[in-house]
């Protein structure tokens, strides 16, 4: 049971943003959506959650994530934005009671006790209890990027699509949110998140799919994709693997950008 | 980081207060209705409004209040508080409504360009001779307004709250010469002052027709906007994060707005551009029960009738015999309020 994608195509007023996209997200794992910017991976999540005209395959779990209605997708995958404010006057609990609202009825009045322990419990898992009764625009952005965590877990989702979620975060956030999304991977949640850094990408993910101008350019375990000759046909840089013999695996370094004008120039 | 008092959020502070505060606010609509019908050049008392009330409602046979001051009562004054009451609670919605959808603090049916819209159908339909029609008119003016709005916005790259006020400056002023130049041409001796003063909005010689019509379009339209409180919440952090929270989108954006288009539409055709009262009063509301919409919607429509009735009350009586247009009153309360949303929210502008 995994995320299955096949024959992904998005195009917008006549121009092609993704051309057939398929590759599989195993249950359990995380998995990691890289390439440069304009590469795709935004559209490809939006694409997968309906909220950009596609054609192709998506299969979740055995059933048709396409054919299904906004709500009934909406109780099985949640979905975290880059960044989103509101200047709206709202609380830290009612951000992720938000989370509940595929679950709900219009004419319901409150949320239930199954909401509440829901709630509590996304609360409690990433580390905002205390901040329940805080006002949402206080928060700093490390903060409130936990809180749209927060209210994607109460969504109970078994599939997990995050859109650059450490972007706005230092160094330790970054870490304790990887770490969370482990976390849920372990307890059977399928996790798809794109990500800019590719050491972060090595470290926390289980799989790697790579994007480059809207085609699939690799998939795979990390330790495969990551390698000098994908990252300079894919990024356009020249780099080195080093061994990290504490952690056990390579890190990245980056020597220089190769000018995209230039000729293919194999050394 | 402890969470201070001073931070926490209202809606979750006031969380019990909301069982009391409806019922509050629904007594002290009651109240005002029946001192409103008091007020006035006839000395009339709280005790005879309500015998007028319930002898017209038939739990009454024999008023002991005389013909002429039942007429005052009946006649005159409740169909005009009545009418006061469902402008303010239909205006105060449709700008909560819009605020929501648009994720814009400073939309309002009057700043969008959509009063000015109706108002421009509404005198349109009126001057070709189908006075009977004028709501039609104004509600078509007002969905019109509205559709060229949202493709302003749109030509512009989305619509940031100051993108939508420029394109509904845009709208009114058209709108108005439109209006303008239609009266010019047609209108004649007392009809143009009539029309003029009805254009600054105004409540004076409302009829039982007029309070109908006003209630039959709340009927429509408010339990519609009442129930879509949790899928407006949804909107807070954008079109896309509703959507993922599994809202159909552009099906309940054109619901709402339609709904929004409508009773704008009908209160412009009864009361005039009547400005503000969708920008005042869901921002005070705001500041007392939060922003969750289940708590905010029927909050600020209560609010905006009696809002709405006491302006119009004051109207009325404050320049006696004389008697101001409600939307001046309206204007020198709504324009501060606007200046103070702009410094509160001038990181988004």
């Amino acid at each position: 049971m995994s995320l299955e994608i096949a024959n992904l195509s998005v195009g917008k007023a006549g121009k092609t943003i993704l051309s057939d996209i398929g590759f599989t997200a195993p249950r359990g794992q995380v998995t990691g959506l890289i390439g440069p910017n304009g590469a795709g991976k935004s559209t490809l999540l939006a694409a997968l959650l309906g909220l950009a005209p596609s054609s192709g395959h998506v299969r979740f779990e055995g059933q048709d994530l396409m054919a299904m209605t906004r709500r009934d997708r909406a109780r099985l995958a949640a979905f975290v934005e880059q960044s989103a404010n509101t200047e709206e006057r709202l609380s830290v609990r009612d951000v992720v009671a938000l989370g509940r609202t595929p679950f709900q009825s219009a004419l319901a009045s409150a949320n239930g006790a199954e909401d509440q322990a829901v709630i509590a419990a996304a609360l409690a898992e990433t580390g905002m209890t205390a901040f329940a009764a805080r006002r949402f625009d206080t928060l700093s952005g490390g903060e409130q990027q936990r809180v749209h965590i927060a209210r994607a877990l109460a969504q109970t989702p078994h599939l997990l699509l995050l859109d650059e979620p450490t972007s706005h975060l230092d160094i330790s956030a970054q870490l304790q949110l990887l770490a969370l999304l482990r976390r849920k991977a372990m307890a059977g949640t399928t996790v798809l998140l794109a990500l800019h850094d590719l050491n972060l990408a090595a470290r926390f993910c289980d799989h790697l799919v790579v994007l480059k101008a809207g085609t699939l350019a690799a998939e795979g375990a990390p330790a495969r994709v990551l390698d000098p000759a994908l990252l300079h046909h894919v990024y356009g840089v020249r780099a080195r693997l080093l061994h990290d013999a504490f952690a056990g695996h390579s890190v990245i370094v980056y020597d220089e950008a190769i000018p995209e004008t230039l000729p293919h120039n194999p050394d | 980081m402890k969470a201070g008092p001073g931070l926490a959020s209202p809606g979750a502070r006031n969380a019990g207060v909301h069982r009391l505060s409806l019922p509050a606010l629904f007594l002290l609509l009651l109240l005002s209705t029946i001192a409103a019908v008091t007020f006035g050049p006839a000395d009339i008392t709280p005790q005879e409004v309500w015998s007028v009330i319930l002898h017209h409602c038939g739990f009454l046979p024999d008023s002991p209040v005389s013909r002429l001051r039942d007429a005052i009562v009946w006649e005159l004054r409740l169909p005009r508080v009545l009418t006061a009451l469902g402008i303010g609670a239909g205006l105060a919605l449709a700008g909560t409504v819009m605020q929501a959808l648009t994720r814009n603090p400073l939309a309002d049916p009057y700043l969008l360009g959509l009063s000015s819209g109706a108002a421009f159908g509404a005198v349109l339909f009126l001057l070709a001779g189908f006075a009977l029609l004028m709501p039609l008119g104004a509600f078509l003016g007002s969905l019109g307004a509205l559709a060229f709005a949202l493709l302003i916005a749109q030509l512009l790259g989305g619509a940031t709250p100051s993108r939508a006020i420029l394109a509904g400056i845009c709208i009114s002023a058209l709108a108005s010469a439109a209006t303008s130049y239609l009266i010019f041409w047609s209108a004649t001796g007392d009809s143009y002052r009539e029309i003029l003063s009805w254009l600054m909005g105004s409540l004076s010689g409302s009829l039982w027709a007029d309070a109908g019509l006003v209630g039959a379009a709340l009927l429509l339209c408010a339990p519609i906007i009442l129930v879509s409180g949790r899928a407006l919440d949804a909107f807070a952090f954008g079109d896309n994060a509703a959507a993922s929270l599994g809202i159909d989108v552009p099906r309940l954006r054109w619901i709402l707005l339609g709904a929004t288009a409508l009773l704008t539409g009908i209160m412009v055709a009864i009361g005039g551009a009547i400005g503000f009262v969708g920008l005042v009063i869901p921002h005070a509301v705001r500041l007392a029960t939060g922003s969750r919409h289940r708590v905010l919607l029927p909050h600020a429509m209560l609010a905006g009738a009696i809002f709405m009735l006491w302006t119009d009350t004051a109207a009325r009586t404050l320049f006696d015999p004389r008697e101001l247009p409600v939307g001046i009153i309206t204007a020198l309360i709504g324009a501060p309020v606007f200046l103070f949303v702009l410094l509160r929210y001038r990181r988004m502008t």
